[in-house]
């Protein structure tokens, strides 16, 4: 039963703690530039939440921009396609960032970027055709996440959706590409939002914006506004406060809405589904042309980037060649991440390839690379106050150091999402996050064990 | 190809830190150093000096011999050293000083682990492990030099007839006592520094304060007078917000505050003691470990959300 008083808030709720972390957009007013396509591209099949693709494609075949290369039977997995036209050279195997190895495709361009001659615009005339258009897009949450698309569309029948939420936070410093999407594609952003509300059936579409992105806002109003697009005004545009981690799904959800998400459940379980803004735009895309997943645009940034912009750039790129067409770097590189600066992982290598989840690419020179060294807890209560998830991060620690799983439970140390917000306030620059990170790992594997013991 | 430097993120750090925030409780006491001068003169000057440098030097010792890191350098046993001065009367002999600063560092803090793992406040049990050691030394209180010279000691507000010092004067510190704790000018002047650099939120003093007034007014007192006499306002705003040992949950903080404020009163209106700052706060900063578990926040997502928000 759909709720008839469903309203807007005016305000965003409260949410806790948060951290103050700089904002660094030095390139949310700069144009994305189109990266020419590179020589070649590697391809891995994980590039998403869930099970890797097998490979569809053998060495020597001939492929074009869009031609599936990796695909699985497996639910919770999105296809993969070729972000150029060319060869297959070679399929090999990979390191990714987390660890994780996996098979990779290597696709030599011809440079003439054919669109594979199958490609046409879906055709959706119910919710199921529409779930499966998405699934065929390769579609994963391209916020960071990398959770396919039509998994998180797919709502179990006993679940009621009243609210869709578009986030367009963007609390990670530095990252603009969000940001970029929404100035250069505003009305694939908004038809994209038509779309789901209309085959979804939902009443209430609230876009999420932290109000460090004025320009975003003004132009996602007056659209949302306009009675012409809007005629039952279903979708409004709501500025946050810009507080790191306002983009967090729970974080976000409870600004919006109000509501909590239980424990260990999802979304749907407060009623809201939540998707990047970034994602409802390629979904107005591919209704419209068909074109899968290929291209992704990402910020480069960092200390040590000459030309820091938002690049529009192939999956399967390598980073080097990335920073290369941004003017290389200007200063020793000392670190290299994948993502923003709070959540993003650090890369040992700078020839891997850019991910479909990818947002962007940061280059830190070496003064910034490294952190200090931890000293003593003060219990100065910082991370507990930086805390959006209502913890006790020192708390949580001790239980780590300790070993001691039933206070890790107690404590409620898997609520924790490891945003970062209590290792940035720690004025003992303690390691926190990676202290609760291990001890989750071990609590993990105590509980299988014990499974297993049964 | 140069190799790249990999950590665990988050790979930004705010710029506090230990030594910063130190620093700033440093400054925040110059107001109350300067005005223990101004009214006990070059022996306040001496007594400072002398605490400072035992507990510096004391930590240093203990650091070598604990085989441990060297610490000095965050400016905590400054802070220790700082807040102890200004709990002793003027007149003190200064090696019943470093007496006390060594039990601070040694007995209080190092022994226990040092920075962030003592269970009292180290300055706090000092002035009492000086006080139980030397009852007359550290009760006997030398006028200030903007009193008259004729007087040879002074008794406290405390200790006097309630009306005896004007509001003023008592705001001002224009009397006997521990020669930080008579000017709540300075300390508020250091509590306002302290909140606005966000080293310390205004919960403990203000809870602290406000229940030490409520009860003076249960007990049939002048809150006023009772707020700004002996050792409340340094207590409320330089002891009891002591990171370690108070709680760091946001009630905690609160009832933490209660406890002492309550307390305060309790000692002095029906106890043996002339004052009661140094022990409650003792006794909560026992408690604390209970009170923080107590009033642990409730985790996101935690239990059934109360179906309000639309």
């Amino acid at each position: 039963m759909k709720d008839k008083n469903l309203r807007f808030p005016k305000i965003p709720f409260r949410t806790p703690g948060g951290a103050r972390v700089p904002h660094r957009k030095h390139t949310a007013d700069k144009q994305s530039v189109i990266m020419p396509t590179p020589d070649e591209v590697i391809i891995p099949m994980s590039q998403h939440i869930g099970a890797p693709c097998k490979v569809q494609v053998a060495v020597g075949d001939a492929v074009c921009v869009g031609t599936v290369i990796g695909d699985s039977d497996a639910f919770v997995c999105a296809p993969i396609h070729s972000s150029v036209s060319g060869t297959v050279k070679s399929i090999t195997k990979l390191t990714m960032p987390s660890g994780a190895v996996t098979d990779a495709v290597v696709i030599e361009s011809d440079g003439k970027d054919t669109a594979d001659p199958d490609i046409k615009p879906p055709v959706v005339e119910n919710l199921q055709d529409f779930l499966s258009a998405v699934r065929a897009s390769g579609l994963v949450g391209l916020g960071g996440a990398g959770f396919p698309a039509h998994v998180k569309l797919n709502v179990p029948a006993d679940k009621e959706i009243d609210t869709l939420i578009i986030n367009c936070a963007e609390c990670e410093p530095y990252i603009t590409a969000d940001n970029r999407e929404v100035i250069e594609n505003s009305w694939a952003v908004m038809s994209g939002v038509y779309s789901v509300l209309e085959l979804l059936g939902i009443d209430r579409v609230i876009i999420g914006i932290e109000n460090n992105k004025p320009e975003a806002i003004r132009i996602l109003t007056e659209i949302a506004e306009n009675e012409k697009y809007d005629p039952e005004d279903k979708v409004r545009v709501l500025p946050l406060k810009a507080s790191y981690p306002q983009g967090a799904e729970k974080v976000l959800i409870k600004a919006c809405t109000g509501r909590e998400v239980p424990t260990g459940k999802l979304p749907a379980d407060a009623g809201c589904i939540v998707m990047n803004v970034t994602s409802i735009a390629f979904i107005s895309d591919y209704l419209k042309t068909g074109m899968p997943l290929t291209k992704k645009r990402i910020t480069v940034d960092g200390s040590a980037i000459k030309e820091p912009q938002n690049v529009i750039v192939p999956i399967g790129t390598p980073i080097n060649k990335v920073i290369e067409f941004c003017g290389g770097y200007k200063a020793e590189p000392g670190k290299i991440l994948m993502g923003g600066p709070m959540m993003g992982i650090a890369l040992i290598d700078d020839t891997l390839p850019v991910l479909k989840q990818n947002n962007a690419v940061l280059a830190f020179d070496e003064k910034e690379a490294r952190l200090s060294e931890p000293t003593d807890c003060i219990r100065c209560g910082r991370c507990v106050s930086a805390c959006p998830m209502r913890l006790m991060p020192t708390r949580l620690c001790a239980d780590v150091k300790l070993k001691d799983f039933d206070a890790m439970r107690k404590h409620q140390i898997m609520t924790c999402m490891e945003c970062g917000s209590c290792a940035y306030s720690c004025p003992a620059h303690r390691h926190i996050v990676q202290t609760i990170r291990l001890g989750k790992s071990q609590l993990r594997a105590e509980l299988a064990k014990k499974k297993g013991d049964k | 190809m140069s190799k790249f430097f990999a950590s665990a993120s988050p790979h930004l750090r705010s710029t506090a830190s230990t030594r910063k925030i130190m620093l700033d409780v440093v400054i925040a006491l110059v107001p109350s150093c300067i005005a223990a001068v101004v009214y006990f003169g070059w022996r306040a000057l001496m007594l400072l000096g002398v605490c400072v440098l035992t507990c510096v030097f004391t930590e240093y010792i203990c650091r070598i011999v604990m085989k441990r890191e060297q610490t000095i350098g965050d400016l905590s046993a400054v802070v220790t050293g700082v807040l102890l001065a200004l709990n002793l009367p003027a007149n003190l002999n200064p090696l019943m000083a470093v007496f006390g600063s060594v039990a601070a560092i040694v007995v209080v803090k190092q022994m226990f682990g040092g920075i962030g793992m003592n269970f009292v406040n180290p300055a706090l049990a000092a002035r009492i492990i000086l006080t139980v050691s030397f009852p007359t030394a550290m009760t006997t209180w030398i006028p200030t030099s903007l009193q008259g010279v004729d007087a040879v000691t002074s008794a406290t507000p405390l200790a006097s007839e309630s009306g005896a010092f004007s509001y003023l004067e008592l705001f001002l510190g224009n009397h006997g006592g521990s020669m930080g704790e008579t000017c709540a000018l300075a300390i508020l002047l250091g509590g306002i520094y302290l909140v606005l650099r966000k080293v310390i939120v205004p919960t403990i003093p203000v809870v602290y304060i406000g229940t030490s007034a409520v009860m003076a007014l249960l007990l049939g007192l002048d809150p006023l007078e009772q707020v700004l006499s002996g050792g409340i306002m340094l207590g409320a705003v330089f002891m009891a917000t002591d990171y370690t040992t108070s709680p760091i949950t946001k009630w905690g903080k609160v009832i933490y505050a209660i406890g002492c404020g309550v307390l305060t009163m309790l000692i002095r209106t029906y106890a043996n003691l002339p004052e009661g700052v140094s022990f409650s706060i003792l006794i909560m900063n026992i408690l604390t470990p209970l009170i923080e578990s107590a009033t642990a926040p409730r985790a996101f997502g935690e239990k059934k959300e109360r179906q309000g928000a639309k």
